[in-house]
C-alpha cells in the first residue's frame, strides 16, 4: 500500500501540484487521470522521490518514504520498479543485458539463475529470441514490454508505470494495460497508472484518481466515473464524439 | 555572475556524488575497459594524425625562422622537440581531445538524462552520477597520458620525415638535435597536464550533460557548451600548472 498525504511541488514559484492526497492498494491497478500538463508525472516522480516534494508525506505501507535518508530509500527502491514515459532502456546494452541490469547491480546470483531469470521475465511479457537485440532495433510496444521485464526483474513490490501506452496503436495499446494488469495480480503489486487514454482507464480502471491542473478533484472506479457529475471530469471523460453520444443514449 | 557560481556549485556537488563509494567493483571495472576502449583506443587515430603534421609544421618554421648561419642545424630538432613535449602534445591535443570526448561525453550523458535512463538508474537506487561518470574520468585518466606518448613520439618523427624530405636538415642532426640537452622533467610536466587535463575535459563535460533540462535541442547545446568550457578551463590550468611545475 502506499499513502500519499497533501502532497504539493511547486517549481521556481509555480505551483504544479496543490494538497493531493490518496491511497493506492496492492494487486489493483491504480490510475491517475488527467489532462496532459496537469501533473501526472510529477506526481508519479514525486511518489518514488525523483523529485522532492515540497509539502506531504508520502507512506509505503508503513515507512515514511518522505522522512528516509539516502540509504533508507536506496532499500526502499529495490522494491519499485518503473516504466517511464519514452522507456528508458539503457541504449548501450542488449535487450538482455537491460534485463539483468539490477540483477547485476543488487543481487550475488550467479550468472545461469540471472539469465534464467532475465528469460522468465522477458518470456512473461511474450518477448522471445530478442535478448541480443539493441533497444534501437525494437518497436515502441517492444521497448515497452522490455522495460516491464526490467522492471519486474527484482519481483518488486510497487510497481509506477508513466503513460504505458503512449505513441502505441489501440490494440499494441490493449495488450500492455492487460500485461501490467496481469503481472500486477501475479506478484500482488501496488502498481500505479498515468494515463490520459480512456480506453485504458474503462479496461482498468480498479480505482481511478482524476488530476486537473495539479488538484485532484475526483476518486472513484470505472462504474462511478460515467455516472458522476463533476463536469470538469464529464468533460475529460467525454472529450470525443463517440463516447459522448453513449452517455446520452444511455440516459 | 549568478549563473557563473550556481554552475561551479553544481559541479562541485556532481563530483561528490562522482566519487561516492562504488556499488559494485565488478560493474565499475567492466563499465571502465568500455570507456577504455571508447575514449581511448578511439582517439589514437585523430591524435597519430594530428601529431604527425603538426610535428611537420613545427619543424619546418623553426627551420625557416633560423635561417642564419650563426644557429647551428640541430637546433632545429631541439626546438621541434620542445614545443612538442611542452606544449602541442599536451595542451593542444588536450583542446582536441576536448572537441572530440567531451561534445561525445556530453550528448551521451545529456540524452540518457531527456530520455529518463538516468532516472531509470535513480529509481533503481543506483548512483547514476558516479555510474555513468567514474569509469569516463578514470579511463581518460589513466589512457590520456599514453595518447600524449604518442604523439609526442609521432609528432617528432613527423618533424624528422618532412624535414629531411624538405631537406630542411640532416638526419643526422635532427637526430643528434632531438637528443642535445634533453630534460626528462619536461615529459614529467607534459603528462601531469596531461592527467589533469584529461579530468576536467571528463568532469566538465559529464557536468554539462547530466544537467541537460528539456529536449534533444537541449543537448545539442550541452555539447556545444562542454568544449568552450573544457577548453577555456583547459587554457587556464595550462597557465596555472606552467607557472607551479616550470617556475
Ligand atoms: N522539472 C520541471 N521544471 C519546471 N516545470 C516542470 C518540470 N516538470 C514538469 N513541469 C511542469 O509541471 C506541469 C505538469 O507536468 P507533467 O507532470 O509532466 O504533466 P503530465 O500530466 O502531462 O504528465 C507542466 O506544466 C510542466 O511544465
Ligand atoms: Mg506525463
Amino acid at each position: 500500500m502506499i499513502r500519499a498525504g497533501h502532497i504539493s511541488k511547486s517549481f521556481g514559484g509555480r505551483q504544479v501540484l496543490t494538497d493531493i492526497s490518496a491511497v493506492f492498494e496492492p494487486g489493483k491497478t491504480n490510475l491517475i487521470i488527467g489532462k496532459s500538463g496537469s501533473g501526472k508525472t510529477v506526481f508519479l516522480k514525486c511518489l518514488v522521490g525523483l523529485l522532492e516534494v515540497d509539502e506531504g508525506e508520502i507512506y509505503y505501507d508503513n515507512v515514511l518514504f518522505t522522512g528516509l535518508d539516502f540509504r533508507g530509500r536506496k532499500e526502499l527502491r529495490k522494491q519499485m520498479g518503473m516504466l517511464f514515459q519514452g522507456s528508458a532502456l539503457f541504449d548501450s546494452m542488449t535487450v538482455e543485458e537491460n534485463v539483468r541490469f539490477p540483477l547485476d547491480m543488487f543481487t550475488n546470483m550467479s550468472y545461469d539463475e540471472k539469465l534464467e531469470r532475465v528469460n522468465f521475465c522477458l518470456d512473461r511479457v511474450n518477448i522471445v529470441n530478442s535478448n541480443s537485440l539493441f533497444p534501437s532495433e525494437l518497436s515502441g510496444g517492444m521497448k515497452k514490454r522490455v522495460a516491464i521485464a526490467r522492471a519486474i526483474a527484482l519481483k518488486p513490490r510497487f510497481l509506477f508505470c508513466d503513460e504505458p501506452n503512449s505513441g502505441l496503436d489501440p490494440k499494441t495499446s490493449i495488450v500492455i494495460d492487460e500485461l501490467i494488469r496481469e503481472i500486477t495480480v501475479e506478484l500482488n503489486m501496488t502498481t500505479i497508472v498515468n494515463t490520459h487514454d480512456m480506453n485504458s482507464v474503462m479496461e482498468n480502471g480498479e480505482k481511478i484518481i482524476f488530476i486537473e491542473e495539479g488538484a485532484k478533484c475526483w476518486e472513484g472506479n470505472r462504474n462511478e466515473i460515467l455516472k458522476s457529475d463533476c463536469r470538469i471530469l464529464n468533460d475529460f471523460v467525454f472529450a470525443n464524439a463517440l463516447a459522448r453520444q453513449l452517455k446520452d443514449s444511455s440516459k | 555572475m549568478f549563473r557563473f557560481l550556481s554552475g561551479f556549485g553544481s559541479y562541485w556537488m556532481l563530483l561528490g556524488r562522482v566519487f561516492a563509494k562504488p556499488e559494485k567493483h565488478s560493474i565499475y571495472y567492466r563499465q571502465t575497459m568500455k570507456e577504455l576502449v571508447s575514449l581511448g583506443l578511439r582517439s589514437i587515430g585523430i591524435v597519430t594524425i594530428i601529431s604527425f603534421f603538426m610535428g611537420a609544421v613545427i619543424t619546418l618554421q623553426t627551420a625557416y625562422n633560423t635561417e642564419n648561419p650563426i644557429y647551428p642545424t640541430y637546433l632545429i630538432g631541439l626546438g621541434a622537440r620542445d614545443s612538442i613535449i611542452l606544449e602541442f602534445s599536451s595542451t593542444i591535443v588536450a583542446l582536441i581531445l576536448a572537441g572530440k570526448v567531451g561534445s561525445n561525453i556530453a550528448s551521451e550523458i545529456g540524452t540518457m538524462r531527456v530520455t529518463e535512463q538516468i532516472d531509470a538508474l535513480e529509481l533503481m537506487g543506483v548512483n547514476s552520477a558516479s555510474y555513468i561518470i567514474l569509469p569516463k574520468v578514470v579511463a581518460a585518466v589513466l589512457f590520456n597520458p599514453f595518447l600524449t606518448l604518442i604523439s609526442i613520439i609521432t609528432g617528432i618523427m613527423g618533424g624528422w620525415i618532412v624535414g629531411t624530405s624538405a631537406g630542411v636538415i640532416t638526419s643526422q642532426e635532427y637526430i643528434y638535435g632531438i637528443q642535445y640537452a634533453f630534460i626528462p622533467y619536461y615529459i614529467t610536466y607534459s603528462l601531469i597536464k596531461t592527467v589533469v587535463f584529461a579530468f576536467i575535459i571528463t568532469t566538465v563535460s559529464a557536468h554539462q550533460g547530466y544537467n541537460v533540462d528539456g529536449g534533444s535541442l537541449e543537448v545539442g547545446r550541452a555539447s556545444t557548451k562542454a568544449v568552450v568550457y573544457s577548453s577555456v578551463t583547459i587554457l587556464l590550468f595550462n597557465v596555472i600548472l606552467t607557472q607551479l611545475l616550470l617556475s
